[in-house]
């Protein structure tokens, strides 16, 4: 998952009497009235707005949000109800996710009666399938255009994600939500059981069940205006408040040999073989991006191959150098790999486009069926002296194979690379033609999917040393990645039987990125300071990336803490060769935290920030311009709402009690002397 | 449209109190401030009564919540007699600054008397209470929902305004008659005054079930208009002379 740089803080609606706010009971469980009436839902997920050059995408709502009467959607008549039968419109549509398609949304974006809707997860996705991104990802973006392979562009030959529907690049006005089975999707049904339906098939009577929706988003339009506004606003305000931010990350990148960082531009007499991958992934709802077969399957496999060769490393290097690049963004029309192409073709970046020999891509590889890969190339630029590794493949259970048709590259980093030079290299793939990925981008392509479960009973720190099978297939992967580099970089083949990628790492890894990163493992390789970011699968784990891909490719030093941060004076330790590490490292039994130990390591984050950006052609169709909205406040919630008529009814008594009560007043006000005129003897005493 | 609640629980709570304000208090400044140094006594005693509610509630189990009934229970009847503490000493303040009045004033006679400054006090005590016990209902009734989804009643904001009423009332009432006891003497009035506080407080405890809790405050209520009406120096004759007159007004207009 991408972040934008500085998405928002959640704050509290202004009401003017909200400061009165007193919680009668503060030891027992606020009873306070907000609680009588509101039930919070917590765990919940929204939609936000993103934009780039041309258009606005993702999910709309009004400022304190929108309420609408909840409806359950089950059935075609319960769509009918919502679209023009129901009685109460607007309505919020709960809907489980096998109804979460594009016909469906499509009538309710189409309505005016709708308000919201909120989507209920469940653990496993639609069988069909299920992929809210576009068909045919990154098509304008890649290296196929009018000008280069036309009869290649816009997936006339392959359609790669045949089951894209494209939901989340379409505008919705209403804001749309996900929860997780559970406790809180059980009380919003329970909640429009028990008051949304009629008895007998008579319409339900009030006070009915609502959901209110809050993600109000600032930025509008596209990219262009949004970053307009924001100039205005840093130009003259006192505190500027932006509106959107550009969607930026880091790019993690790693060399065999050590590069000198402080030179930049082209490197004589260097040669590169690049290996690449991407980190990011997406879905349709906001930092919710498991990522499994199209981003963690890939990284994990290039993470494992780049330990594999330390093997060989110190004692027989091959003569040219590989570079790992683990690209961020790349979702997003390849943000992290435009930006490097951009600084290596001005000079900004320690090699150039020149120095690079190929480029061997690792794209979708978990979900190989009977041990098949493929190598994808580009038809229009290929040279004879593309990658071999058939012969490499020999002693794994693995056979790579080309295509048969003429078939363009699959959507990937690659073509990036291709738009700006012709170099020869390969993506690897689990697929030979469309994706074998039925839930790209989505939600549901999580752990379960690629078959990382364990069997029950484990504790998490057995699960974290437990062997899946998936991991063994990848680490045989990794190995065949590893070995294939090595080759290509000009290494010997007497080497190759020791280059071997470790499964139990592979597991280790796939554990921590897809299940639960808050494992003694992970613990043992972070700095401690970083240590309470990890919980959950980490939403960006760029860093997490950096910190093992130092474990793999790294040495220890024997250096104190305030060394390693400044390790310029001392013997043998360069900062332009290496970055220094403080890591836990592992946690002794007895005791909470690791002793901590330096690390050096060949590894560097380069910021992945679109060009479009540096350059401020926020309408760039050559590079990726996509932002996203920035916000106050997300929240769902759902409550009772009355009838128009006991309120008009509270209304107008108020006024009745009002009027009376003036005109009773004066009426006793003026009779005053008489009504009380017995006691007027003891009034005029001074007492 | 969740405003128009908020106006008319406001009008409910507040209308009546409204409308003696305007027209009794308004124009006279020594009765504004009598006003507001009641609604501060007012506020005085519920300070020190939570105070010691707060401290109690703390240092007990929060999980017991039998216990924390009793607490609950134990903190309004102390509130309640702390009030009429209160009221007390703000009568023997007022008894005090009426002679100061007196003095200052050229005829030696002070410009208010006791009966008027008991139902001021008796104003601003309603008041304030008034607007502790509403003033947070109404800022949620501006919100989209309203209460139910944990199964109470649909007509809390109304219930809550019309209960807010009858006890801005009743404190009106009930400083008139508790000043004229002690101008009397009559230290069961005291305590009757002491005992029906007692008695509509304990009836909110009877709540949710508003039949229980409303109705007899409004019994309560009238009864105590009555008894403040008639230690004010009214009585049935001057309710019929006053009647007479208004209605051969109506007849000669």
């Amino acid at each position: 998952v991408m972040g934008a740089a500085g998405s928002s803080v959640s704050g509290q609606p202004s009401l003017l009497l909200t400061c009165l706010h007193i919680c009668p009971l503060p030891g027992v469980g606020c009873s306070s009235v907000q609680q009588k009436i509101y039930v919070q839902l917590n765990k919940t997920f929204p939609c936000v707005r993103l934009l780039n050059a041309t258009h606005q995408i993702g999910c709309q709502s009004s400022v304190s949000g929108d309420t609408g009467v909840l409806h359950v959607l089950e059935t075609e008549t319960d769509l009918d109800w919502v679209l023009s039968s129901g009685p109460n419109p607007p309505y919020v549509v709960l809907m489980v996710a096998e109804h979460f398609n594009r016909s469906t949304m499509m009538k309710l974006k189409g309505s005016a009666r709708v308000a919201g809707v909120a989507v209920v997860i469940s653990k496993a996705g639609p069988a069909q399938g299920f992929s809210p991104h576009h068909s045919c990802p990154n098509q304008n973006s890649g290296v196929y255009s009018d000008s280069y392979g036309p009869e290649l562009a816009g997936c006339n030959v392959t359609v790669w994600n045949p089951l894209g529907n494209s939901l989340s690049y379409e505008d919705f006005r209403f804001p749309i939500f996900s929860l997780h089975e559970g406790e809180e999707a059980d009380v919003i049904r329970k909640c429009f059981l028990d008051h949304n339906r009629g008895v007998n098939g008579s319409d339900p009577a009030y006070p009915l069940c609502a959901m209110q929706l809050a993600s109000h988003m600032y930025a509008v339009k596209d990219t262009a205006t949004c970053m307009r506004r924001n100039d205005i606003q840093s130009r003259f305000s006192i505190s500027p408040e932006f509106v959107c931010d550009a969607l930026a990350d880091y790019n993690v990148w790693s060399s065999l040999k050590p590069l000198n960082n402080s030179g930049k531009g082209h490197l004589d007499g260097e040669s590169v073989v690049i290996a690449a991958t991407r980190l990011d992934s997406r879905s349709f709802f906001w930092n919710e991006a498991p990522g499994g077969e199209s981003a963690v399957g890939g990284f994990v496999t290039l993470l494992a191959a780049a330990q594999a060769l330390r093997a060989v490393v110190e004692d027989h290097p091959p003569s040219q150098n590989i570079l790992f690049t683990f690209f961020q963004g790349e979702t997003f029309d390849y943000i992290g790999s435009s930006r490097m192409v951009y600084d290596m073709e001005n000079g900004k970046f320690v090699i150039d486009l020149d120095n690079i020999h190929s480029l061997v891509e690792i794209g979708q590889v978990a979900l190989h069926r009977n041990g098949q890969l493929w190598l994808h190339s580009d038809p229009v630029s290929r040279r004879n002296s593309s990658v071999r590794s058939e012969s490499t493949a020999l002693n794994l259970s693995l056979s790579v194979a080309e295509p048969d048709v003429s078939q363009p590259l699959p959507p990937s980093s690659f073509q990036r690379f291709l738009r700006a030079r012709p170099i020869p290299g390969v993506v690897l793939t689990d697929h030979m033609s469309a994706f074998s990925n039925r839930y790209y981008e989505s939600l549901y392509d999580d752990a379960e999917y690629l078959n990382v479960s364990y069997p029950s009973g484990l504790s998490p720190e057995e699960q974290l040393e437990y062997v899946t099978d998936t991991a063994k297939t990848l680490a045989e992967v990794a190995t065949l990645v590893a070995r294939s580099l090595y080759k290509q970089a000009g290494g010997l083949d007497d080497h190759l039987s020791s280059i071997n990628a470790d499964p139990k790492i592979v597991t280790q890894m796939l554990y921590g990125f897809l299940v639960q990163s808050n494992n003694s493992w992970f613990r043992s390789l972070v700095s401690p300071d970083i240590v309470k970011n990890l919980g959950d699968p980490v939403k960006m784990p760029t860093w997490l990336v950096q910190y093992v891909l130092a474990n793999f490719t790294g040495t220890l030093r024997n250096l104190t803490q305030t060394q390693c941060k400044n390790p310029e004076d001392l013997e043998g330790e360069s900062k332009d060769l290496y970055s220094y590490f403080w890591v836990q490292g592992p946690v002794p039994p007895n005791s909470t935290q690791g002793e901590g130990y330096c690390v050096r390591a060949p590894v560097r984050l380069v910021k992945a920030h679109s060009p479009a950006f540096e350059l401020h052609q926020y309408s760039s169709r050559d590079y990726s311009t996509w932002t996203e909205s920035r916000w106050k406040q997300i929240q769902a919630r759902i409550f009772l709402v009355a009838s128009r008529d006991l309120e008009m009814l509270t209304l107008g008594v108020g006024v009745a009690v009002l009027l009376v009560s003036l005109v009773v007043t004066y009426f006793i006000n003026s009779k005053a002397d008489l009504l009380f005129s017995s006691s007027r003897e003891t009034t005029s005493t001074a007492y | 449209m969740p405003v128009a609640v908020f106006f008319g629980c406001a009008f409910i709570a507040f209308g009546p109190a409204l409308a003696l304000f305007v027209f009794t208090i308004a124009r006279e400044p020594l009765r504004v401030i009598i006003l507001i140094a009641g609604a501060f006594f007012w506020l005085l005693s519920l300070l020190l009564s939570s105070l010691v509610w707060f401290i109690a509630v703390k240092a007990s189990n929060p999980e017991n919540v039998s216990l924390q009934k009793g607490l609950l229970i134990f903190g309004a009847v102390f509130s309640v007699v702390l009030q009429e503490v209160f009221r007390f000493a703000y009568y023997r303040l007022l008894r005090k600054a009426n002679e100061g009045l007196a003095a200052i004033s050229e005829e030696n006679l002070s410009p208010i008397s006791v009966q008027q400054m008991a139902y001021v006090a008796g104003l601003g005590f309603g008041i304030m209470s008034g607007a502790f016990s509403m003033i947070n209902i109404l800022s949620d009734s501006l919100g989209p929902g309203t209460v139910g989804i944990y199964g109470d009643s649909q007509y809390y904001f109304i219930t809550s305004a019309f209960m807010t009423m009858a006890m801005t009332l009743l404190h009106t009432f009930w400083g008139v008659v508790f000043f004229d006891g002690c101008e009397k003497r009559r230290w069961w009035v005291i305590a009757a005054v002491a005992a029906l506080h007692l008695l509509v407080s304990g009836l909110s405890f009877l709540n949710p079930s508003y039949e229980g809790s409303l109705p007899p405050a409004y019994v309560i209520m009238v009864l105590m208009a009555a008894w403040a009406f008639f230690s004010s120096g009214g009585s049935l004759q001057t309710l019929t002379q006053v009647w007479m007159c208004k209605k051969n007004g109506v007849d000669s207009s």
